[in-house]
């Protein structure tokens, strides 16, 4: 079946975001007071086929491992979707 | 001796490598295709700086997984001398041929200047032939060079002697100031463990004749092709 797996990748805690710093304050000086961080990231979508929404998350989860992700510095969540 | 510049797409300072490598060791260097299965039997293996597919995804990503990139790996894991500088440094973090990774620059720019430079250690063979504490005048170019890496990996690297330049200012000291990047430390370029698997951010084959601005480059280069061609094996 063909199923739907995003993938988010994140800086790990603690390894600098300078993106995220400027696009905070940016935020802040357009009055968005209530914004107190913000962290940049990428967001993949991959089409899968697969026979079971376990087997999509294994398979997005090995592909974030191997090359999406830089596991030094960065994380990752994999939702699969329908 | 035989020097191999690897070419990947959007590699941009390979002919400057072949140049300098040419220019110290008067032998024409070859240039290895990155969908190549073969290394030619060079002695001596140049990832050097540009692009490599765009830098999508992240710098170094993609090309780690090229052809050629597999016998690199062989070839580094029986002791082969590669020297990744810039975009070949990030390949060869990617890669896990070399610890830690290079971050965005913390300065939110591309930087595109000239650095100083202080040798750490004369024990690598890409400073045998120059004194610690010596200082090196050549340029960054890099929008993502901040060296990053787990606190016991920079221990490591801190307590083996195997951080190679650091980022200073003119007195030789490490500044916030002269840090390009953000590069924790200040670290400039690493070996790996065995003595064999050199990167740095900064680009010592551009700074590689006078009318340049600086030809402290050939230092490093002429120690390497020396110390190889002299059959020294990584220390």
């Amino acid at each position: 079946m063909k199923v739907t797996a995003n993938i988010r990748v994140f800086l790990k805690d603690g390894v600098l975001d300078p993106q995220g710093v400027t696009i905070g304050r940016a935020l802040q000086d357009l009055g968005f007071g209530n914004v107190l961080q913000v962290s940049t990231g990428k967001m993949f979508k991959l089409e899968l086929d697969a026979e079971t929404e376990v087997e999509a998350k294994k398979i997005a989860g090995d592909a974030a491992s191997k090359l999406l992700a830089n596991p030094i510095i960065e994380r990752f969540e994999v939702e699969v979707v329908r | 001796m035989k020097v191999g510049v690897v070419v990947f797409p959007g590699s941009n300072c390979d002919h400057d490598a072949y140049r300098a490598f040419k220019l110290v060791s008067g032998v024409e260097p070859i240039y290895l295709w990155h969908g190549s299965h073969d290394l030619e039997n060079s002695d001596i293996v140049v990832l050097p700086g540009g692009f490599s597919y765009g830098d999508y995804l992240r710098a170094g990503a993609i090309a780690r997984f090229s052809p050629i990139m597999k016998k690199v790996f062989d070839f580094a894991h029986n002791g082969g001398v590669v020297l990744g500088i810039c975009n070949g440094f990030q390949i060869l973090t990617e890669s896990g041929l070399l610890p830690g990774a290079l971050l965005r620059n913390n300065g939110l720019r591309f930087v595109c200047k000239e650095v100083i430079l202080r040798v750490e250690t004369d024990r690598p063979l890409i400073t045998a032939d120059i004194k610690p504490g010596t200082l090196l005048r050549m340029p960054v170019a890099h929008g993502e060079g901040g060296y990053f890496a787990n606190h016991s990996d920079i221990t490591r690297l801190e307590t083996s002697g195997r951080i190679l330049f650091r980022y200073v200012d003119s007195a030789g000291a490490v500044t916030s100031g002269a840090n390009p990047n953000g590069s924790i430390n200040g670290i400039a370029g690493i070996v790996n463990e065995d003595g064999n698997v050199f990167g740095m951010m900064p680009h010592p084959e551009r700074a590689s004749e006078a009318i340049l601005g600086s030809s402290d480059g050939l230092a490093l280069i002429k120690s390497l092709c020396l110390q190889v061609a002299g059959g020294a094996v990584a220390r």
